[in-house]
């Protein structure tokens, strides 16, 4: 036998190293890969369902508006008649609020009162019932220009036979055309991130299990730190995730460009297109390592796939109710429960990246990845401590007693 | 520790273990445990099943910690960190089913420190040289679990320990291949190598070992080289006269027994002479005589049962006080 090489002692990130190779080729070649890769598809039915639901909640806490700006008679006869035809059509009818009753001779801008951004306006009614003006980004106004036309003509007390012409006067994107659009790419981006975690977690788990399974838990055991053996798994997973990410990202990016999209035809998150993306990979991890530490220490004490299912069932349902609780968040910024659910470890990510697509502020994504890297870091120590103490019915002693600075000292040959 | 305190050792120690206690869920299942196992022996650890021999191993490699006690292993009472020195290969052997055999062999020295390429160049040498040549490029779910076996094998060696632990090795062995493992222990002890290994077959233990521990209900009631261990019980007599009884029945000793046509008992300490004067003087008619020493079997059946007669005394001793 050669002896070219000898072995040489590995510290714990070594040897976690060692394991996290072995369990990356493995996952990458194996046909839970293959599935893994596959996930977006089954991902994007959850995400068009989650939509549907996401649309009613958006329907319900931030409707569009219709603001009106008139002489006080007018702006009272649009009122008017918007609250006639609202009874008779419904929800179809623009939510209509009073911007201004303009004096006599008053002057007023609705171009800058949109992009004041003060309220939740999509387009201004202005001029009178019968000479209307509509100014708001021009996809809406395009598609309230006849209702408007309608309410104008009722508000002229005009019949059905006679609709005003309404003016339209376009700009770029209003507050709430911007708000909806940051709300879908919010609630897109938590999705991704849940069911992602969510795949990752349980494919770590059973990859636990099978170990188990074949006993090659006992060789792991005796040979490196069961620290190593944990640390290794996850950050295997992570590693494996982030190949996922890539070939998604470059295979979706390529069709979706291919099929003449651009990111600049919609409305950036508040962050950036750059950003937000840093930060999705950023909390994706960080969420991961967080459910996946909690997971491993799950797959510890489990000895079969059915326990494994049995223990880590809470464990599913509660983040699927951070899930919720996060989604819910997001429809609620500034209040005590958006706070909350960024404080919260287990749904933090999610939130924050929601609010990364709303809110340009960064200092707060700086204080939130401080906040859970303390917790990926308290629960990553939790999980591989339990883990090494379940996996193979560890005790506590077995060397003498020394004080952790006593403990640094040269390798033995 | 018994065996030790009579014979000191002069090599040092790879391996001292003193008090180790190992409980599960209030069951005791090592209680106390002492060992010392010199550099370069090949040393034996025998018991009966549940006698605690994988758990005492267990708790030497730092797989699981013990209770209490303390353990030394090749110098350090961390055995992580001389993990690059010591081979394992447990009693539940278990490799990875999608990996190819040269690559498990590999992967199995890399655990222990060994770089990756350098284990995969060795991991085919050494399947070339035990005649598993056809296997370097299938995966160990194609093999036979024997095969699997010595590729976990060669695993357990492919980074050259200092101190190799099997764990019930001949286990699941045909004998052609229980021969080739024990040439293989002989060889590595040749090399310097400190071999030890878990057995409840005595044969094995009494053909390699230098020393041997004896577990029994998680204690150790010996541990010491294999002839003390043998001289614990006295040689055995076998006799066969031609007479059924005369006189002479009196000369022999108390613990007697009659199989067929011959006496079985222990050699007295008077020795042979009064007794071969009495039965030619009473006219046995001596057929044959023959005095054997005991084997490590015997010993290992008189001291573990003797552990067991004692901890069922002490039981009763708890229970009346």
């Amino acid at each position: 036998m050669s002896t070219a090489a000898r072995a040489g002692r590995l510290s714990t990130l070594q040897a976690a190293f060692v394991m996290a190779r072995r369990d990356f080729v493995a996952v990458l070649f194996s046909r839970s890969f293959f599935f893994f890769l596959l996930g977006p598809l089954f991902m994007l039915t959850v995400l068009a369902l989650a939509g549907g639901v996401g649309k009613q909640v958006r329907q319900n806490t931030e409707r569009p508006q219709l603001g009106v700006a008139m002489s006080v008679a007018d702006t009272d006869a649009v009122v008017k008649a918007h609250g006639v035809l609202a009874a008779q059509i419904g929800p179809a009818m623009p939510q209509l609020v009073v911007v201004r009753r303009l004096a006599p001779g008053e002057q007023f801008d609705p171009l800058s009162e949109i992009k004041s951004n003060k309220a939740n306006l999509a387009a201004i009614l202005t001029g009178t019932p019968e000479k209307p003006t509509l100014t708001g980004p021009q996809e809406r106004i395009g598609d309230w220009q006849g209702r408007v036309a309608l309410i104008a003509a009722q508000a002229a007390g005009k019949g059905p036979d006679s609709f005003p012409d309404v003016a339209l006067s376009g700009i770029a994107t209003s507050k709430a055309d911007q708000s909806q659009s940051r709300m879908a790419t919010a609630q897109i981006g938590q999705t991704v991130l849940f069911m992602l975690m969510m795949i990752l977690a349980g494919m770590v788990l059973s990859n636990l299990v099978e170990e188990k399974g074949n006993k090659i838990i006992e060789v792991l055991a005796a040979a490196i730190p069961m620290d190593a053996v944990f640390l290794g798994k996850l950050f295997a997973m992570l590693a494996i995730s982030l190949v996922g990410i890539t070939v998604w990202g470059l295979f979706g990016g390529a069709i979706w460009l291919g099929s003449g999209n651009s990111l600049t035809d919609y409305p950036a998150p508040a962050v950036g297109w750059p950003m937000f993306f840093g930060l999705g990979v950023l909390y994706f991890a960080l969420g991961y390592l967080v459910i996946g530490s909690i997971f491993l220490a799950i797959g510890s004490m489990a000895t079969t796939v059915r326990e494994v299912q049995t223990l880590s069932m809470p464990v599913t349902m509660l983040q699927l109710l951070n899930f919720f609780f996060a989604s819910f968040a997001i429809a609620q910024p500034g209040t005590w429960i958006e706070t909350a659910a960024i404080i919260v470890p287990f749904s933090s990510p999610f939130t924050m990246l929601a609010k990364a697509a709303q809110d340009d502020a960064l200092w707060v994504h700086g204080a939130a990845i401080a906040w859970q890297l303390v917790w990926v870091a308290l629960l990553v120590r939790m999980g591989a401590s339990l883990f090494k103490t379940r996996v193979m019915q560890s005790g506590s002693g077995g060397r003498e007693k020394r004080r952790w600075w006593q403990r640094k000292g040269p390798a033995p040959a | 520790m018994h065996g030790n305190a009579d014979v000191p050792s002069v090599r040092p120690l790879a391996i001292e273990a003193r008090g180790l206690v190992k409980r599960f869920d209030g069951f005791t299942a090592v209680d106390g445990v002492d060992l010392t196992v010199p550099e370069g022996a090949i040393y034996g650890i025998l018991g009966p099943n549940g006698a605690g021999k994988t758990t005492t191993l267990r708790m030497l490699l730092g797989i699981i910690d013990p209770d209490e006690g303390v353990r030394r292993i090749l110098g350090t009472d961390r055995p992580h960190e001389v993990a690059h020195t010591i081979g394992y290969l447990p009693e539940e052997r278990g490799l990875y089913p999608s990996m190819k055999a040269y690559e498990a062999i590999a992967f199995l020295g890399a655990l222990r420190g060994l770089p990756l390429a350098e284990g995969r160049k060795r991991g085919k040498e050494l399947l070339e040289e035990h005649g598993l040549g056809y296997a370097i490029d299938r995966q160990i779910r194609q093999l036979s679990k024997g095969m699997a076996q010595q590729v976990q094998l060669l695993g357990t060696l492919v980074h050259e320990p200092k101190l190799v632990v099997f764990d019930e090795p001949f286990s699941g062995l045909d004998a052609l291949n229980q021969g080739k493992l024990e040439r293989m222990m002989r060889g590595l002890a040749a090399r310097g190598t400190t071999v030890i290994f878990s057995t409840h077959v005595i044969a094995h233990a009494e053909r390699l070992c230098d020393e041997v521990a004896i577990i029994a209900g998680g204690k150790v009631p010996f541990a010491g080289p294999v002839d003390v261990a043998r001289d614990r019980i006295r040689p055995q007599v076998r006799l066969e006269t031609r007479a059924q009884d005369g006189p002479w029945r009196g000369a022999l000793p108390q613990d007697v027994r009659r199989e067929g046509s011959h006496w079985y008992f222990s050699l007295p300490e008077s020795g042979i002479e009064p007794l071969l004067r009495a039965l030619i003087e009473g006219e046995a008619g001596i057929l044959s005589l023959s005095i054997e020493r005991a084997g490590l079997h015997d010993a290992f059946v008189a001291i573990a049962g003797e552990a067991a007669a004692r901890a069922l005394e002490e039981d009763k001793d708890e229970a009346r006080r």
